[in-house]
C-alpha cells in the first residue's frame, strides 16, 4: 500500500473516531473508555507477525513478550468491559459470564 | 495445525481486515447508548478475533510454538486478572491493559528496526517514521500508564510527587528525545539500534516523570489521554507494518481516546493542559484552616441519621470517591433498602466526576443491584434538592462544595456542583473535615443544616442501617 493511500485512510479513520463517540452519557464513560482500550490490543497482530517473521534468539524474547502483552490488553480488556457493561443489565439473575473473545 | 493460506497484504487479508475494522467501528458506536453497549462490547470482540485469525494465516509465519506460548500465556493473565478484579479496581485494571498495549508497540517497534538491520535493509523514511513515533508513544505510555495504576493502586503515594525543577527535566528529556529522533531519522540507511534503545529508555523517563506530579483523582483523565496514546502508536506501527487493520483502530481508539479525555476534563471544568501539568493539590493538606481554628459544625452519630432519615420523605444519596475507596456501595444499598421498605424515596445523585472515574460510580452501585432509574445525573437532581428533604452526602467533597458557585476567587470556581445545602438537611458521612483533593475546605460541612457523622463509610452505612431497622 502506498503511503498516500494509507495517510487517506488515517484521517477518514480520525474523523470515524470523532464522529462516533459524540455525545456518550457520563454513565458509559467508563465501559466505553474500557472498550477502546481493548480495541489497541489490535497491536498484538503487529507482534505475531514480528515474532512469526522473527529469526534470531532476542527477537524471539521481544517478540514472544509483545504478543503476551497484547493478549492480555485485548481478553483482560475485552472481558473487564463486559463485566462492566453486565452491571447494567435490569435482571440480577445469575448467569454465565460471557467470555471475551480474540485469543487464538 | 493449519497451514497458511493467505498473502500477506493480499486482497483476502486486507479484506478480512476490513471486515475486521469495520466491526470496531459499529462496536464503539453501539457502545456509546446504555442499552446496546454490552453487545457492542461483543461485535468488537468478534471483529479482533477475525483480525487475529487472518493474522495467524498469513503465508511464512512461523515459530508457531513461541506464539501460541505468547498467546496462552497472555490469554491466561488476562481471564485471571479480568474476573478477579474488584468493580472498585477497574480503573487501575484499565490502566494496567493499557500499559501492556504501549508496552508491545514499544517492543514491536524494537523488534523491526532489529529485524531491518539484520537483514541490510535501509529504512525508507515513511518506515522509519512511524517506527520511532511508535517506539516513543509506546514507551511513554507503558511507563505513564503503570505508574498511574501503582497510583491507583495505592502502591505509591497517590498525592502529586514533583522533584524541583521538574518542568526544566522534562523539557530537557523532550529536547533529547526530539533529536535523537532527528538522528536516527537523517543516519535512515542504518539507523543505530543503540540510539533506538537510548530513545526507549529516555521516552520511558518521561512517561514516569509527566505522571508521577499528577494527583489520584486526575488519574483517570490521564489514563484515558494515554489510552488514546497507545492507540496512535497502534496506528503508526500499522504504517511501518503496512497493515490496514492496526492503522483504522490504532486511529479509530485515538481519536474516539481524545474526545473522551475532553468530555472528562470539561467535567471536572479543567482543561486537559492544565491537568497535566499543574500539580493540582499539591498545596498542603489543610492550607486554609490556620492553626488549630476550628469552624463551628455539628457532629452526630449513627442513631441520629437513622432518625433523620427515617422519618423523611424524599432521601437523595450522594455518593463520591471515599464511597468507592471504602467499597462501602453495599452497605448504602442497605440503608437505602431499608428506608424503601419504610415508604421513603430514595434516589442517587451522580455527579460526571463522581467515584474514581466518570461512569465509575454507576458501575459501583450497578454492582450492588441499585436500580438504573435511581441514578439520577447531576442536571436532573439538582432541581429537585429544594423539595428533598435529607442529602446524604458519602465519601464526596469538593463536588458537594457551595464555593464552586458562591466564591468566584476559590480554586474550583465555575466546577459543576451537586447543590446539597439546597435541601431541607444535610448528613455528610466522613473521616474527618480535612479537605478533599482540592485540597480547600468545604463550606457545606459548617451550614446550619449540615450534621457531620465522622466515620468510615462502609461502617457508618452498615450502622444506621441496622439502626433503622431498629427503630
Amino acid at each position: 500500500m502506498d503511503l498516500m493511500t494509507e495517510i487517506t485512510i488515517f484521517v477518514l479513520a480520525v474523523f470515524v473516531g470523532f464522529e462516533v463517540i459524540s455525545k456518550v452519557p457520563t454513565t458509559l464513560h467508563t465501559p466505553l473508555m474500557s472498550q477502546t482500550n481493548a480495541i489497541h490490543g489490535i497491536v498484538m497482530l503487529g507482534g505475531l507477525i514480528v515474532l512469526g517473521y522473527a529469526d534470531d534468539g532476542l527477537e524471539y524474547v521481544i517478540g514472544t513478550i509483545a504478543v503476551a502483552f497484547g493478549a492480555i490488553n485485548i481478553v483482560g480488556g475485552f472481558m473487564v468491559t463486559d463485566r462492566m457493561l453486565g452491571m447494567f443489565t435490569r435482571k440480577p439473575k445469575p448467569k454465565a459470564e460471557a467470555d471475551g473473545k480474540g485469543g487464538s | 495445525m493449519v497451514r497458511a493460506v493467505l498473502e500477506p497484504g493480499g486482497d483476502a487479508a486486507t479484506a478480512l481486515y476490513i471486515v475486521a475494522f469495520s466491526l470496531f467501528i459499529v462496536g464503539i458506536k453501539q457502545g456509546t447508548h446504555p442499552t446496546t453497549a454490552k453487545r457492542g462490547n461483543l461485535i468488537a470482540a468478534a471483529g479482533m478475533a477475525v483480525a487475529v485469525v487472518t493474522t495467524l494465516l498469513l503465508d511464512g509465519m512461523g515459530n508457531w510454538g513461541l506464539i501460541f506460548l505468547g498467546l496462552g500465556i497472555g490469554t491466561a493473565v488476562g481471564v485471571i486478572a479480568s474476573i478477579r478484579v474488584q468493580m472498585t479496581e477497574m480503573p487501575q485494571m484499565v490502566a494496567l491493559y493499557n500499559g501492556v498495549g504501549g508496552g508491545a508497540v514499544a517492543l514491536i517497534a524494537w523488534s523491526e528496526i532489529r529485524h531491518g538491520l539484520s537483514l541490510g535493509e535501509d529504512f525508507p523514511l515513511d518506515e522509519l517514521i512511524p517506527i520511532i513515533f511508535a517506539g516513543v508513544v509506546g514507551s511513554v505510555s507503558f511507563w505513564g500508564s503503570n505508574i498511574a495504576f501503582a497510583k491507583l493502586q495505592d502502591l505509591i503515594p497517590t498525592r502529586p510527587i514533583a522533584a524541583p525543577g521538574q518542568q526544566v527535566i522534562n523539557a530537557v528529556l523532550l529536547i533529547a528525545i526530539v533529536t535523537i529522533c532527528v538522528i536516527l531519522a537523517v543516519d535512515h540507511e542504518s539507523p543505530s539500534q543503540g540510539l533506538f534503545i537510548l530513545l526507549l529508555v529516555l521516552a520511558a523517563i518521561l512517561g514516569n516523570l509527566v505522571v508521577l506530579p499528577i494527583g489520584g483523582a486526575d488519574m483517570p483523565v490521564v489514563i484515558s489521554l494515554l489510552n488514546a496514546f497507545t492507540g496512535l502508536s497502534a496506528a503508526a506501527a500499522g504504517f511501518a507494518l503496512d497493515n490496514v487493520a492496526l492503522i483504522v483502530a490504532g486511529t479509530l481508539v485515538g481519536s474516539s481516546g481524545t474526545i473522551l479525555t475532553m468530555e472528562m476534563a470539561t467535567a471536572m471544568n479543567r482543561s486537559v493542559a492544565n491537568i497535566l501539568f499543574s500539580g493540582f493539590g499539591g498545596a498542603p493538606a489543610g492550607g486554609g484552616g490556620g492553626s488549630g481554628e476550628e469552624k463551628p459544625h455539628v457532629s452526630i452519630g449513627a442513631q441520629d441519621a437513622a432518625i433523620k432519615l427515617a422519618y423523611a420523605d424524599t432521601v437523595v444519596i450522594v455518593p463520591g470517591y471515599g464511597l468507592a475507596v471504602a467499597q462501602a456501595q453495599h452497605a448504602i444499598k442497605e440503608v437505602a433498602d431499608e428506608l424503601e421498605a419504610r415508604g421513603v424515596t430514595v434516589n442517587y445523585a451522580i455527579h460526571p466526576v463522581a467515584g474514581r472515574m466518570p461512569g465509575h460510580m454507576n458501575v459501583l452501585l450497578a454492582e450492588a443491584d441499585v436500580a438504573y432509574e435511581n441514578l439520577k445525573e447531576m442536571e436532573e437532581i439538582n432541581p429537585e434538592m429544594s423539595r428533598t428533604d435529607v442529602a446524604v452526602v458519602v465519601g464526596a467533597n469538593d463536588v458537594t462544595n457551595p464555593a464552586a458557585k458562591n466564591d468566584p476567587d476559590s480554586p474550583i470556581a465555575g466546577m459543576p456542583i451537586i447543590e446539597v445545602s439546597e435541601a431541607q438537611e444535610v448528613i455528610v458521612i466522613k473521616r474527618s473535615l480535612s479537605p478533599g483533593f482540592a485540597g480547600i475546605d468545604n463550606d457545606l460541612f459548617y451550614e446550619p443544616n449540615t450534621s457531620m457523622l465522622f466515620a468510615d463509610a462502609k461502617q457508618a452505612a452498615a450502622d444506621i442501617a441496622s439502626e433503622i431497622g431498629n427503630l
